[in-house]
């Protein structure tokens, strides 16, 4: 195990880390803001890669797929949050888990009617295509540097957006206290809107950033789903920097426990039983780490809600 | 003729027409919903397709969507057993599917045919007369792979496939027939999509070709990523990840692969050629390994319903046995246990106008039978 396969390893994990960042980050402060448990975040996923492979079969070039990517989540988010959500706010989570899960279904097979049961096609943009090498001899994918780049400055983007802006200021504020800033005049119903299109629009991208790596398919939101899920309960609910955190956390566990536990179990058994052995407890790495956080602190890294 | 005899002619040709409709009930269960709708669409349409071309109607085929849930699949046997009565079950995509489903149908007396999951534990202690596998037995794709590996010469070679049975099976399927050494050996999550971890492993393996079985949406990601790191050891794998609907997802990452499978488009033969024109023609796409399975399946049934009825189970068993229809496949008979005896292909990815697919560079494997015949007891 050589250590530049470790680093191109940390890398991998990064990057995977950073993606999860942009689902949870949406997940994370629809919950904080409003309270609402959104499984339907996994399909807004969805919804952003299909309408980039889309724009972009169309028009040929990958930067207006993102724009579609950003614009179509962002659009569906904001009608289901007027036409569902919106009616959910005051219900109980059982109510939101049901009607969001029907929404599951109804964009799944929504897509499928649209676009058919075959895998779309979504290519790496010429420029940002085949590997790089980075000091020490480490060959990189030029487009996994870029998605690590692009992530971080939207994380910043964000922070900066939640804490020094007026708009942060009301979101942050509707967490707190909605009653409150309804009473000093803050159009309570339009920020939910915006904040439930701005959450759509950052899984939508990150939807079409990922899907131009992995397959464009019905379904692919779910998985995804489950991971982010996973993060923000590590972060602590309704926490953006522990959404980062927990992101950061996940990937990396996930990454490197996929490779170094096989290899562990490999120093005391033969290789294709620690294989299996290995990547096993490696798929089971990542939930560990969440009980083990949950113990540890049980309102998450950086929970405040009990 | 006069108006008397006239309508007693009609009569007596009602009364014949009758009995001739619908004598054979077919319950398709198969996945027409969710990620992995593509694969019982196409097994859907090639098998419709073949009793249409049939023209018959004495068989009548009740299709119903499983989702791939093994508990949604039971029920829809349940139903169609129960209800519906139908004489035969067909169409499961899945093995986890068809290990809930087959044993108990087989159990009640009904024929299955398998129009593509194959799972070892059907092929050896647990096959019964009343199962037929039309597809292959799940093993002998990547054995043939591995029979591919070994012919050209491959040293050290990297494997991986997800962590579930019929992954487990894929790899052992390959090492019983490759003779080199492994430059590794992975077991990934099933359902992943992000293989950059592995690409890495394999980059700083040392190996000289990599083997990898992860059907649907994970061979799309894996060859992508694969395309773009720089890697470029030839790859070999099963059909499964190649197959004529996820080709066209992948895009020119495939271009070049080798792959195995029991059928091709480009197979020689005029079964084929009929079969791949008819298909292209209905439903405007080309077709895939399952819509080939499917319309053989489909056919199978009909050479079967001709020779024997389908309630005296020790004739209408013996007529599929004999497999005397014309298969897309060319040679084709069933081994002891009710599985294949095919040709097996190496097929290599190319790139036809706009379209992606595959043509046959090589036989892998002459009459592969599988390697559960011995521990099949009936």
């Amino acid at each position: 195990m050589s250590p530049t396969l470790i680093a191109e390893q940390v890398l991998n994990g990064l990057q995977s880390g950073i993606m999860l960042f942009l689902m949870a980050a949406g997940l994370t402060l629809i919950f904080g803001v409003m309270g609402l448990i959104n499984l339907a975040h996994g399909s807004l996923y969805m919804v952003g890669a299909f309408c980039a492979a889309a724009t972009a079969a169309a028009t040929g070039s990958y930067a207006l797929g993102l724009v579609g990517a950003l614009a179509g989540a962002a659009a569906a988010g904001a009608l289901i949050e007027l036409a569902v959500i919106r009616r959910l706010y005051g219900r109980d989570h059982l109510d939101q888990v049901l009607a969001t899960f029907a929404l599951i279904l109804i964009f799944s097979e929504g897509t499928r009617w649209l676009f058919g049961s075959f895998p779309l096609y979504l290519d790496v943009p010429p420029a940002l295509s085949g590997p790089v090498t980075l000091p020490f001899g480490i060959q990189y994918p030029l487009y996994r540097l870029t998605l690590i780049g692009a992530g971080l400055a939207l994380a910043a983007a964000l922070f900066w957006l939640i804490g020094r802006t007026r708009l942060g200021i009301r979101i942050r504020a509707g967490e707190n206290d909605r009653e409150m800033i309804a009473a000093l005049g803050v159009n309570i119903d339009a920020l939910y809107t915006l904040v439930f299109a701005l959450g759509a629009a950052l899984a939508g991208l990150a939807g079409a950033l990922v899907g131009t790596l992995q397959s464009v398919q019905v379904g692919m939101g779910e998985p995804v789903l489950i991971l982010a899920f996973v993060t923000i309960v590590i972060g602590g609910i309704g926490s953006i920097r522990g959404a980062l955190v927990g992101a950061l956390l996940v990937g990396l566990t996930g990454t490197l426990g996929s490779v170094f536990l096989p290899e562990f179990f490999k120093l005391f058994m033969p290789p294709s039983e620690a294989t299996q052995t290995g990547s096993a407890l490696a798929s089971m790495a990542i939930y560990i780490l969440m009980a083990a956080v949950l113990v540890w602190k049980p309102t998450g890294l950086y929970g405040v809600r009990t | 003729m006069n108006r008397r005899t006239l309508a007693l002619t009609t009569a007596l040709g009602l009364l014949a027409a009758l009995p001739a409709a619908a004598e054979v009930k077919v319950g398709m269960i198969t996945t027409l919903s969710g990620g992995g709708a593509s694969l019982g669409i196409d097994t859907r349409d090639g098998f419709l397709l073949a009793i249409e071309q049939a023209g018959r109607d004495d068989v009548e085929v009740v299709v119903e969507d499983d989702q791939q849930k093994p508990e949604v699949a039971v029920q829809l046997a349940d139903k169609m057993i129960q209800s519906e009565k139908v004489d035969v079950l067909t169409g499961i995509v899945w093995s986890n599917l068809a290990m809930a489903v087959v044993p108990a149908a087989t159990a009640q007396g009904l024929f299955y045919l398998s129009t593509n999951a194959a799972p070892a534990q059907l092929a050896g202690a647990g096959c019964n007369p009343n199962y037929f596998s039309v597809s292959y037995q799940n093993d002998n794709l990547h054995e043939a792979a591995g029979a591919y590996a070994t012919q050209e010469g491959f040293q050290k070679t990297f494997i991986l496939a997800p962590n579930y049975p019929a992954g487990q099976d894929s790899l052992n399927g390959f090492k019983r027939f490759y003779e080199g050494e492994l430059a590794g050996e992975i077991y990934t999550t099933l359902g992943q999509t992000d293989y950059a971890a592995e690409i890495a492993q394999i980059r700083a393996s040392g190996a000289d070709s990599v083997f990898f079985f992860l059907p649907g949406g994970m061979g799309i990601s894996f060859l992508k990523q694969y395309a773009d790191s720089g890697v470029d050891l030839p790859l070999v794998g099963p059909a499964f990840s190649f197959d004529q609907n996820i080709l066209q997802a992948v895009g020119d990452a495939a271009v070049g692969v080798k792959n195995t499978s029991s059928w091709s488009k480009d197979l020689d033969n005029a079964a084929n050629a009929a079969f791949v024109d008819a298909y292209s023609e209905k439903y405007g796409r080309l077709p895939s390994i399952y819509a080939a399975q499917g319309y053989d399946t489909a056919n199978l049934l009909l050479s079967a319903i001709d020779k024997a009825d389908v309630n005296d189970d020790a004739a209408f068993g013996a007529a599929l046995k004999e497999a005397d229809f014309d298969s897309v496949r060319g040679s084709f008979s069933f081994a002891a246990n009710n599985h294949p005896i095919q040709n097996l292909y190496t097929r290599e990815v190319i790139k036809e106008g706009d379209v992606f697919t595959n043509k046959i560079v090589a036989t892998a494997m002459e009459n592969r039978d599988n390697a559960y015949v011995g521990d099949c007891k009936m």
